[in-house]
């Protein structure tokens, strides 16, 4: 029997030994599922990284339409103050584990309108826990996985059986 | 149509209250007869102006404690333009906002220009259908775009600075 032959592939014996967190952290890290939404710029960049150049979807990350569904709400924009009050309902709307990536300068600390901006949020982290900043204005798309596969790094090291804290809120910025 | 032409002819019709601008080239006006003048550079036959490009709104600061609107006309059929400006009295804290009276009725694309200038300066046109903020969020407090204005601490309960 050679190793393709498709008597080999019935499953029967087959055996995959790791532990249940291991598990569970990988089918997390494994289908990332972003809300759809953006803000600005950054997001014509999110949407070329979903795009079938860089196809996000090989990594499992795969646009939703709706916070309920959604492991993941990535901050592609300028964040006014008017949108503030709509990206925390939306956060909070999320079921948890939930994850952030703020992606461009503007959301990371205000960006361009860091000093004469009347209109925005200095950094997304003062209105939501942040996970993975991403740097650039707008950053490309291969920025963008940097930053998904950051994520799954830090994902990777999380104990959700055995450990507590989930994601790296700091309420200190907030 | 050449301005001097232009400022001729509303010179003859409304006399003394038309003044004319040379540096570039502008009327101006005072904020009563606005309406007036409008009406007329749209209606005269020679004039036509059926569009109004844009509607800009200045704070001086409190030094020269003026505000100025300034009103982009074109004739699409004559291809001519008109810069008309309005100067009014800056308003102390507290006190209500200075008047201009709208021009929404004659160009209703003056609706959202005189919105977005009441919003960021801060000035009230009167008779305007529908004065309400159009960029910023409905309870924001001042008119950012005013010389003298405070950023807020806090907007529900987010930081600023």
């Amino acid at each position: 029997m050679t190793p393709s032959s498709p008597a080999n592939k019935s499953g029967d014996h087959g055996i995959v030994l790791l532990r249940s967190e291991e598990l569970l952290n990988w089918s997390r890290e494994s289908s990332l599922w972003p809300l759809t939404f953006g803000l600005a710029c950054c997001a014509i960049e999110m949407m070329g990284s979903m795009a079938s150049s860089y196809d996000l979807e090989r990594f499992g990350i795969f646009p939703r339409p709706s916070p309920r569904q959604s492991d993941i709400m990535i901050i592609s924009g300028t964040v006014t103050y008017k949108m503030a009050d709509r990206i925390r309902r939306l956060y909070e709307q999320m079921a948890e584990p939930r994850y952030v990536i703020s992606m461009g300068s503007c959301s990371n600390c205000g960006g361009p309108y860091w000093q004469h901006g009347y209109h925005v949020v200095k950094g997304v982290d003062k209105i939501i826990p942040v996970d993975v900043y991403v740097p650039g204005c707008p950053p490309r798309p291969e920025a963008l996985i940097d930053g998904f596969l950051k994520l799954q790094e830090k994902i990777r090291q999380e104990k959700p059986l055995t450990g507590t804290a989930l994601t790296g809120e700091n309420p200190e910025r907030l | 149509m050449s301005f001097d032409d232009i400022a001729a002819i509303l010179q003859e019709q409304f006399g003394s209250t038309i003044q004319v601008k040379t540096a570039s080239p502008a009327v101006v006006v005072s904020a009563d007869v606005l309406v007036n003048v409008c009406q007329f550079l749209r209606d005269d036959e020679r004039l036509f102006f059926d569009l109004l490009a844009c509607i800009t709104a200045i704070d001086n600061g409190p030094q020269v404690n003026t505000m100025e609107v300034i009103y982009n006309f074109t004739s699409i059929p004559f291809e001519h333009d008109l810069m008309l400006h309005v100067t009014v009295a800056r308003n102390q804290p507290g006190m209500p906002l200075p008047a201009v009276p709208t021009i929404s009725h004659i160009w209703r694309t003056a609706d959202w220009h005189e919105r977005e200038a009441y919003d960021l300066v801060g000035i009230s046109f009167t008779n305007h259908p529908d004065l309400r903020r159009i960029l910023m969020p409905a309870d924001w407090d001042g008119h950012p775009l005013r010389k003298d204005y405070q950023e807020p601490q806090r907007y529900h309960g987010i930081k600023t600075k």
